[in-house]
């Protein structure tokens, strides 16, 4: 796959030329930003700019926020209430760095969802998917790691739930499990390396954006069409695209003001909203809390982990052919990461010759259950597990494998797309044409 | 389009308040307190009644182990006069390993914490109980009504119906607002027990809201600031996303057939 054609950096002055040949450094950021995106983008398409702006904010408040912390089991908690208490701005660095994990999920999911609306997971652009995954998956990582910094009744009680699936593997779970904790329980060991893996994982992420953000630079920018840019010539490639500077980044600036603007409300008016009380009490092993929720973010994953009972078929059938070495607990493990796998794998279930949802009339409303489905899983996660929640869970985490695994491959047979547009310049033409109303 | 998006939006934020579920329906009450919304600040006058109801009885048996006793005097809080402050930190000895002795404790020093060992320290209580939930676990009422902690208090505190347990050689109190519905704790408050100096009503309805303001400026001190900064990032966000949209228009418009015309 060769690269959209268009200008490439050319050195005038004489110093321009010299650092050129020496460090090529100047090129490489004007044919990042120059980058030809195609012009038709809408605004689902400015998540990935609030993503990058939640990492950068993560990483600044979450590096002064260190200075003040302290990781030891009797010190903890007492620190950040000397950060929200005594340290200059420290309530607000807090506050951001805690609501920031939220807005951080909130676009990510969006971002996810936009590729499975729009094929862009498909071929050219399966690396750049599967590493977008990856990095989801850190970012699970890293939010629940951070979660238990505070020492919290929830930090401590979710980790021990958390790290208490890995020891429901088979053999080798119990030692993975003291592994991880540093011991027998999660104790001061555990928070320890948390603390520094949460330090660490972040600018792993940040790595990997990089290249995520190479792997599509090299394919080229999905669009709502599906239709790729002309590469003919370079006159070609000019009509269907603008280049990313300034077109694209003063979009994305607009909506990411407008982004932020909710979020500081949240931030300044009801900073505690999305998180939960149990964690304003200091951790405590001997008292349970009532009812362990994890954050928002994790809930639909959380309604599958425990939507596999032992008295689901599924369950029993995969305990009797396994000789019992599968249980209901590790059955559950597996649909939990089995969920997120099946959404990498979707470049190689989905089967249809088309690629953008917009000319799929089937695809279509199936997509739309899955959103629903994932929204009736985030509250059915917060819910007790007892029925009818636990039968909802099963349901909706039936759906959710049953849409990667069945409906997505089913459909690229028996559907019947409807004829997109030739050119990624006549669908913007037809949208913003003289007969266009002033709508945006 | 962008109505489109500012729908998706709003539909996602109000699910996101899906993790608030759980916890039992309790007889929690909303109460109009002066610190609610974002423009609700502290009565100032009313947390110094508060700390007198937290002094003079809460303390008996809880602390405030987290609470600086110099933030007394901070703007945004009772805003005690200093010479107050120290007068008041005196009050309460401080084991001291420097002097190998107790000595009275200055401004500088947090509140003692609690001196019996079941009874809670109440300095983020007020943020560490939810009084308002679902319904049916889609965090609106906590949308609207706050999350309830300074209500759960005072709920709590006016919630005995006078009855009597015994079990286990421990006596234990029907409450209403207690989840479970014993609390070991007596009823603290009785009518005219605290005789405020600017004669202000003390029922233990009062005394309850007031010991409840106190609380939630004892969990979360820098509340004024925080709204305050929170205003201004709205105000300047505002104007910025105004101006990048005016920006957006301008730049895209020769880009965008006959509209721009």
């Amino acid at each position: 796959m060769s690269g959209i054609p268009h200008d490439h950096y050319e050195p005038k002055s004489g110093f321009e030329r010299w650092l050129h040949s020496r460090l090529p450094i100047v090129g490489l950021a004007y044919d990042t930003l120059m980058i030809p995106t195609p012009k038709n983008l809408n605004w689902m398409w400015i998540w990935g700019i609030v993503l990058a702006f939640c990492l950068g904010l993560q990483i600044v408040t979450g590096i002064v926020l260190v200075m003040h912390y302290t990781p030891h089991v009797d010190l903890a908690f007492a620190s950040v209430e000397h950060i929200m208490r005594d340290v200059n701005g420290g309530h607000m660095l807090r506050y951001l760095h805690a609501n920031g994990a939220s807005l951080f999920f909130f676009a990510v999911y969006l971002h996810i969802f936009r590729g499975l609306y729009y094929g862009s997971y498909k071929a050219p652009r399966e690396v750049t998917w599967v590493v977008g995954m990856v990095i989801y998956l850190l970012m699970m990582g890293t939010a629940f790691m951070g979660y238990v910094l505070p020492w919290g009744q929830m930090s401590f009680w979710g980790a021990t739930v958390i790290t208490g699936l890995f020891g429901a593997i088979p053999f080798i779970g119990e030692s993975i499990q003291t592994w991880l904790l540093g011991g027998p329980a999660v104790d001061n060991a555990t928070l320890n390396r948390f603390f520094s893996l949460h330090y660490l994982l972040p600018f792993v992420i940040a790595a990997l954006v990089a290249v995520h953000i190479w792997a599509f630079h090299t394919t080229g920018n999905n669009n709502p069409t599906g239709v790729e840019v002309r590469r003919t010539s370079k006159a070609d490639a000019e009509k269907d695209t603008l280049p990313f500077w300034p077109y694209f980044v003063i979009k994305d600036l607009f909506a990411l003001a407008l982004v932020l603007l909710v979020f500081f409300a949240i931030v300044g008016f009801m900073p505690n909203y999305l998180g939960h009380p149990d964690n304003y009490i200091e951790a405590n092993p001997l008292a349970t809390p009532a009812h362990i929720v994890p954050e928002w973010y994790f809930l639909p994953f959380y309604a599958i982990l425990r939507a596999f009972t032992g008295d689901v078929w599924v369950v029993m059938f995969a305990g009797w052919i396994s000789g019992g070495i599968i249980d209901a607990k590790f059955f559950g493990v597996i649909a939990m990461f089995g969920a997120i796998v099946a959404m990498a794998l979707a470049p190689w279930l989905d089967t249809s010759s088309v690629r953008s949802g917009r000319f799929r009339p089937m695809f279509k409303w199936w997509f739309a259950l899955l959103c629903v489905d994932f929204v009736v899983l985030m509250w059915a996660g917060a819910m007790p597990a007892e029925p009818p929640y636990s039968t909802i869970s099963l349901i909706g985490a039936t759906y959710w494998f049953a849409y990667f695994f069945v409906i997505l491959p089913v459909l690229g047979v028996i559907e019947k797309p409807l004829p997109a547009p030739a050119t990624i310049e006549e669908d913007f033409n037809n949208h913003y044409g003289s007969k266009a109303h002033p709508a945006e | 389009m962008l109505k489109r998006f500012a729908i998706t939006a709003a539909a996602a934020l109000s699910l996101s308040g899906a993790a608030l579920a759980s916890g039992g329906e309790s007889a929690v009450h909303d109460v109009a307190f002066s610190f609610e919304g974002p423009f609700g600040a502290y009565d100032q006058f009313q947390l110094q009644r508060g700390l007198q109801v937290y002094t003079e009885v809460c303390s008996a048996c809880h602390g405030l182990r987290y609470v600086p006793i110099r933030t007394l005097s901070d703007e945004g809080g009772p805003g005690l006069p200093e010479d107050q402050v120290r007068a008041y930190a005196a009050n309460f000895d401080i084991f001291d390993s420097e002097l190998d002795d107790t000595r009275p404790r200055t401004p500088a020093d947090h509140f003692p914490g609690s001196s019996l060992s079941n009874a809670p320290d109440l300095s983020m209580m007020a943020k560490a109980r939810a009084g308002f939930h679902g319904p049916y676990g889609l965090g609106i009422n906590q949308f609207f009504q706050g999350i309830g902690g300074p209500e759960y208090i005072v709920s709590l505190l006016t919630g005995y119906t006078g009855e009597e347990v015994e079990m286990a050689g421990s006596t234990f109190y029907e409450n209403k607002a207690f989840p479970g519905g014993l609390i070991a704790m007596a009823p603290p408050l009785s009518d005219g027990q605290v005789e405020f100096a600017d004669g202000h009503d003390n029922s233990v309805h009062h005394m309850a809201e007031d010991v409840a303001a106190f609380l939630m400026w004892a969990a979360e001190p820098k509340m004024m600031a925080r709204k305050q900064a929170g205003f201004i990032a709205v105000l300047f966000l505002s104007v910025l996303t105004v101006l990048l949209y005016l920006t957006n228009k301008k730049l895209w418009a020769p880009h965008k057939g006959k509209k721009t015309a």
